[in-house]
């Protein structure tokens, strides 16, 4: 069989989903890009028909289909509004790895999943590396976002105002945990992800003080792996696996009540990503993905919806702080008002809603380098929101989102701190 | 595409807004009709109407197929282009020009998007009712060429009830005017009153003027059940012989009704043969009054149960079900083909039974739902475009459907449009001479068969 046989094989086992698509139309309210593009090509309508049009030979170009593919943030916003809900999402997730498949991976990603993001002990210390010498190439440019820019990495980063590696990563400090549960009567498993352990180690440390007030174990394993989702969103299920087993791994030998994590894209990854793609995994990794799956839980809504917690009435003079929602939590997981709940808790912070919180804020993972202008235009729409709501923080469930929102509003020259939501609260105790 | 004209394309509206890649060009071969995508020759966005004119008379000069595109949300196929032909976006030309308070109309570009122009008016405290199911997305001159309808048909109207006037281009770039911004105007022939319902086959349109209104102060949604659905038919004959105008008067019959409580569980009686949705709306003390002369009526002629919405949320509540039709009958099965074909209202009930032969006739699953004020129902088939043997049948029951619905006095399509999908059925409607009739005013205006070819009257 000749590979282009097989990619028209593989796409034709997408059909089934494929064919729920009715063309209505509907995602080019609610699609990012689009709204910054007006391409059909970039829309998810768009994208279906391509892979349609591939898979019976309308369209002979599979680079171009790969292409239009990677013009997309992942956000689901189009999956989430679906009138006939199709679920765009799982489509463009599996016609990414076959495409990579058929294509090969770009040399520079090959080398990062396979030589570097699959091997968490040599990730780790050429960051810890890293974090030393990054001061030598940039400058701070804002305080109170704690931002940097650097005019030697221009030609690589842009313009960006970038949120350093922090010198002191979570894992230095905490390498490991195993705390019986207290009084709540409960123990968690504890998966930080790479951006609360490298670049906000304070919200890791802020959930760990969270979880200690409340009387909750912890199970904090060395060595874990990327939830998979950078190697998984390129194409490459070769290192996704790995990385996933890795994890199957370390987790497999703590006994817990819930995983959680401070991340919302590694929250929606380990719980509707793993299960999704688990098909070509041996039976013993499938029953081992479906258990973890099953346990996984953002942060905000375990403490939320298991421990019960009563928020305080806020005080006079309450800092204003508005919500970014997330696409990973509220489109992907329904979690939406639990984030909330956790800023009540602490009294001397206020809500004040931004308009459209559950806008994208335009990030998408490697989407931001690869396409910095449409993601800058879609993250400025998202900073003028936080700006016209008068808050001083912004607090969002996703490290992710807080990189792509403190550059915005740093790049913007503003005053407003970005925090994750444990932090505030973690404040308070 | 020869590379000279492409460089044309590309001076005329940089090359950034012309696309000519094979997937680019393939994003655009399709619309949301169920019809086999045809692959476009170039496909270029005009970032202001001076060029948009350009554009058409470079078309015009080369003899190629222009089919100008929205946002694609057609149902009959209008905005499929000609194979090679050049798609027009206009989604670039999306400004609101002029909104007049004191004068009560709209200037608008051709690629604004309804309900982003609805709540634009409704922000300055007016009304712009026309509310087609795709408002979230589809464009104001994509509305105005599909003389789109919606909801609110039955008391307010559809797109053309709206529209004062249409500039456009002809084919060769110059623009026509057309209507005014007053509200009688009989300056010329109607032209804009031709573009109205065109589908893009006489003139490429620059800006349009919309008629905006006050809007209602009050309004009282209820919902009514049956268990039997000429009941249903005949309540709503009744409301109108009684002298209300509901602002909508909806309806859904039993398998809608199950599919949507599925889908949504909006608490609907699963077990009802037919349910109607009533809004009236108007000022309060009208309101009130003709919400308890339709409750009556509605109980008169059988319902077993009428709801009532108390406040905003119960009305929300009531809308609600009858937003999520489509989707939840979309779900059920690959293929969705929604009709349109419109009745006198009166002969509501006699579509009704013809529809459920037809189901049983062709074994096919067809939920119905729809502008039961209007007339317009949406017998909607839940099929699977795969299977061939299934769809021939599907093809042979959408033929009975037009057949029946003329029969009774009614019309093909309410409000989705003839595009390419209705044209082999025009004749039946209207006469051999209507057809060659428009054929050659199509002639006469478009010489080369540039604007948008094969739609509604074929080629």
């Amino acid at each position: 069989m000749t590979e282009m046989q097989e990619l028209l094989r593989l796409l034709g086992e997408l059909d089934d989903q494929l064919v729920g698509c009715m063309r209505c139309g509907m995602c080019q309210a609610v699609c990012p890009i689009y709204g910054q593009t007006g391409r059909e090509g970039d829309v998810a309508r768009g994208k279906i028909s391509l892979l349609e049009g591939l898979a019976k030979k309308l369209v002979q170009d599979p680079e171009g289909v790969q292409d239009k593919l990677q013009r997309c943030l992942l956000c689901g916003s189009c999956a989430a509004n679906c009138p006939s809900g199709v679920k765009a999402l799982d489509i463009f997730l599996k016609a990414r790895v076959i495409l990579s498949g058929y294509l090969g991976l770009p040399p520079v990603k090959k080398a990062i999943f396979r030589g570097l993001l699959t091997r968490p002990k040599l990730f780790n210390k050429l960051l810890g590396l890293a974090s030393m010498f990054q001061g030598l190439f940039t400058s701070p440019v804002n305080e109170v976002i704690g931002s940097s820019c650097s005019r030697w990495l221009e030609p690589l980063l842009g313009e960006r105002h970038l949120m350093l590696l922090d010198k002191r990563p979570l894992h230095k400090d905490v390498p490991s945990l195993d705390t019986p549960a207290g009084a709540s009567g409960l123990k968690v498993a504890f998966f930080p992800g790479c951006l609360a352990d490298k670049i906000f180690p304070r919200v890791g440390h802020a959930v760990l003080k969270v979880l200690a007030h409340h009387g909750v174990g912890v199970y904090l394993p060395e060595n874990q792996a990327c939830c998979g989702i950078p190697a998984l969103s390129s194409g490459d299920r070769q290192s996704f696996e790995k990385l996933v087993r890795a994890n199957l791994e370390v987790f497999g030998q703590g006994e817990f009540d819930a995983l959680v994590t401070p991340c919302a894209t590694c929250t929606s990854t380990m719980k509707k990503i793993w299960p999704l793609m688990a098909q070509g995994m041996s039976p013993q990794d499938q029953k081992r993905i479906a258990e973890l799956s099953a346990k996984v839980m953002d942060v905000n809504a375990f403490v939320v919806d298991r421990l019960g917690l009563t928020p305080p009435a806020p005080k006079a003079g309450a800092v204003p702080v508005t919500v970014h929602d997330p696409c990973h939590l509220k489109k992907s997981l329904g979690i939406a008002a639990q984030p909330r709940t956790v800023l009540a808790m602490n009294p001397a912070y206020g809500l004040v809603e931004m308009n459209a919180s559950d806008a994208c804020c335009g990030c998408g993972g490697s989407f931001t380098l690869q396409h910095a202008e449409i993601s800058a235009n879609i993250g400025m729409q998202k900073r003028d929101n936080i700006k016209a709501s008068g808050a001083l923080v912004v607090a969002t469930g996703c490290p992710a989102c807080m990189l792509q929102i403190s550059d915005m509003l740093s790049r913007s020259g503003d005053q407003i701190a970005v925090r994750h939501p444990m932090e505030i609260y973690a404040e308070s105790l | 595409m020869n590379d000279a004209l492409l460089k044309e394309f590309q001076a005329l509206v940089g090359q950034e807004n012309v696309m000519e890649s094979e997937t680019d060009r393939f994003a655009y071969a399709y619309d949301a009709a169920v019809l086999a995508p045809v692959m476009p020759g170039l496909v270029v966005r005009p970032t202001s109407r001076e060029i948009l004119g350009k554009i058409v008379k470079l078309c015009n000069d080369n003899g190629l197929p222009l089919t100008v595109r929205g946002s694609g949300t057609n149902l009959s196929g209008g905005t499929i282009p000609s194979k090679g032909g050049v798609v027009v976006l206009t989604n670039a030309l999306n400004k609101i020009l002029e909104i007049n308070e004191a004068d009560l109309y709209a200037v608008v570009e051709p690629g604004v998007i309804t309900a982003k122009f609805a709540a634009e008016v409704a922000a300055r405290g007016l009304f712009y009712p026309p509310d087609p199911g795709s408002q979230a997305v589809s464009t104001l001159g994509g509305n105005v060429a599909e003389n789109a309808g919606g909801l609110r048909g039955l008391k307010y109207g559809v797109t053309k009830d709206y529209v004062m006037g249409v500039d456009f281009f002809d084919v060769d770039g110059e623009i026509v005017k057309s209507g005014s911004r007053t509200v009688k105007c009989v300056t010329g022939l109607n032209l804009a009153g031709l573009m109205v319902g065109s589908e893009g086959t006489l003139g490429v349109f620059e800006k349009l003027i919309l008629k905006l209104t006050p809007p209602p102060l009050a309004a009282k949604a209820m919902m009514a059940v049956f268990d039997d659905v000429n009941k249903a038919s005949e309540t709503v004959a009744a409301i109108i012989a009684a002298k209300i105008v509901p602002a909508t008067l909806e309806f859904m019959d039993n398998f809608t009704i199950r599919t949507v409580e599925d889908f949504a569980h909006a608490g609907l009686p699963v077990d009802a043969k037919a349910l109607l949705l009533i809004e009236v709306d108007g000022h309060p003390g009208q309101v009130a009054d003709e919400a308890e002369k339709v409750e009556a009526i509605c109980k008169s002629l059988g319902a077993t149960r009428i709801q009532v919405a108390k406040d905003a949320a119960e009305r929300n509540k009531v809308w609600e079900a009858r937003r999520a039709a489509l989707s939840a009958l979309a779900r059920v099965s690959p293929t969705t083909v929604l009709e349109d074909a419109t009745v006198p209202r009166s002969k509501i009930p006699a579509m009704m039974q013809a529809l459920e032969a037809i189901a049983t006739k062709y074994k096919l699953t067809i939920g119905t739902f729809g502008h039961a004020g209007d007339g317009n129902l949406h017998p909607t088939i839940l099929t699977d475009r795969r299977n061939t043997e299934e769809w021939h049948r599907v093809e042979a029951a959408i033929d009975e459907i037009f057949d029946v619905a003329l029969g009774l006095g009614g019309t093909l399509s309410g409000e989705h449009g003839i595009g390419l999908a209705k044209s082999k059925y025009l004749e039946k409607e209207t006469s051999r001479a209507t057809i060659l009739y428009s054929r050659r005013l199509k002639k006469a205006l478009d010489p080369k068969g540039i604007l948008n070819p094969g739609k509604i009257i074929g080629e």
